[in-house]
């Protein structure tokens, strides 16, 4: 399982470099899917079936079918690419990179100061998760289906012509 | 073995590359798949704690991140369609007004 897991995480890591690096967002996007179902994949080794499951099922499938409706409505040509590539420009990396790096300094120095710790060995199957999510997370439940009513109508309203 | 820094790490890395994709690119698509990456990295970090002590309550936590992340998406989506169909372009930078243009 440790090998599993370091190789997919070696997927997820270079296919998201690769994704937010690309010029073309369809290049882009092939490349977040591939990063997704290898993180449900890291899911899967970490006892987590359901999750992986719902990675594969809503991220992979819903959130990124979305994202190419999108990307073909905006009919993107050769040029957009272009322009793309200006806007990436190498000087333009430097400060985020920089800022990046020393809050990931400081989240390692956070969180990895404790002695580390086995995950327990064990699988959450879905009957677990549903069970816990319907008796005691269930107001929980109702507020994300209020949540996603009002980004429905968000969207209903101002996708409106 | 997996002890519960290496997911940990994982999902600091990758919630690193997302904001480095937010404040360096300018073209609002890879801007939203950027949201995506650091939403989707807190989900990994929920379910690595949620196995770390050996409860449901971090997939539950992913499921709610899920939850969040569609509702964000389609109004963000929306929001990239109305920039690109009134500005014709998909420049964050040139959204600076709020009125009609």
């Amino acid at each position: 399982m440790t090998v599993v897991f370091f190789i997919a995480a070696a997927i997820t890591l270079v296919t998201t470099a690769l994704a937010i690096t690309r010029a073309n967002p369809v290049h882009g996007l092939l490349n977040f899917v591939i990063s997704l179902l290898s993180m449900a994949v890291i899911f899967f080794t970490l006892g987590a079936p359901f999750a992986a499951a719902l990675e594969v099922m809503v991220y992979a499938g819903a959130v990124v079918v979305l994202f190419l409706f999108v990307v073909m409505m905006l009919s993107l040509d050769t040029r957009a690419t272009r322009r793309e590539r200006e806007w990436m420009a190498k000087p333009i990396w430097v400060l985020p990179i920089i800022f990046v790096a020393v809050l990931g300094g400081l989240l390692a120095r956070v969180m990895f100061f404790s002695p580390g710790d086995d995950i327990a060995p064990s699988i959450i199957t879905p009957q677990q998760v549903g069970a816990r999510l319907f008796t005691t997370g269930i107001g929980a439940v109702e507020l994300a289906s209020m949540l996603l009513l009002a980004g429905l109508i968000g969207a209903f309203h101002l996708g409106r012509k | 073995m997996i002890t519960w820094q290496m997911p940990a790490a994982l999902a600091i890395a990758l919630f690193l590359m997302g904001l480095l994709g937010l404040l360096a690119r300018r073209s609002l698509v890879f801007v939203l798949m950027s949201i995506e990456i650091m939403l989707n990295a807190a989900g990994l970090l929920f379910i690595a704690a949620g196995m770390r002590w050996g409860t449901a309550d971090g997939q539950i936590m992913f499921i709610f991140v899920l939850n969040l992340a569609g509702a964000e998406l389609a109004l963000g989506l929306i929001f990239l369609l109305r920039l690109r169909n009134r500005l014709t372009t998909l420049d964050g930078d040139a959204a600076n007004t709020l009125r009609d243009a």
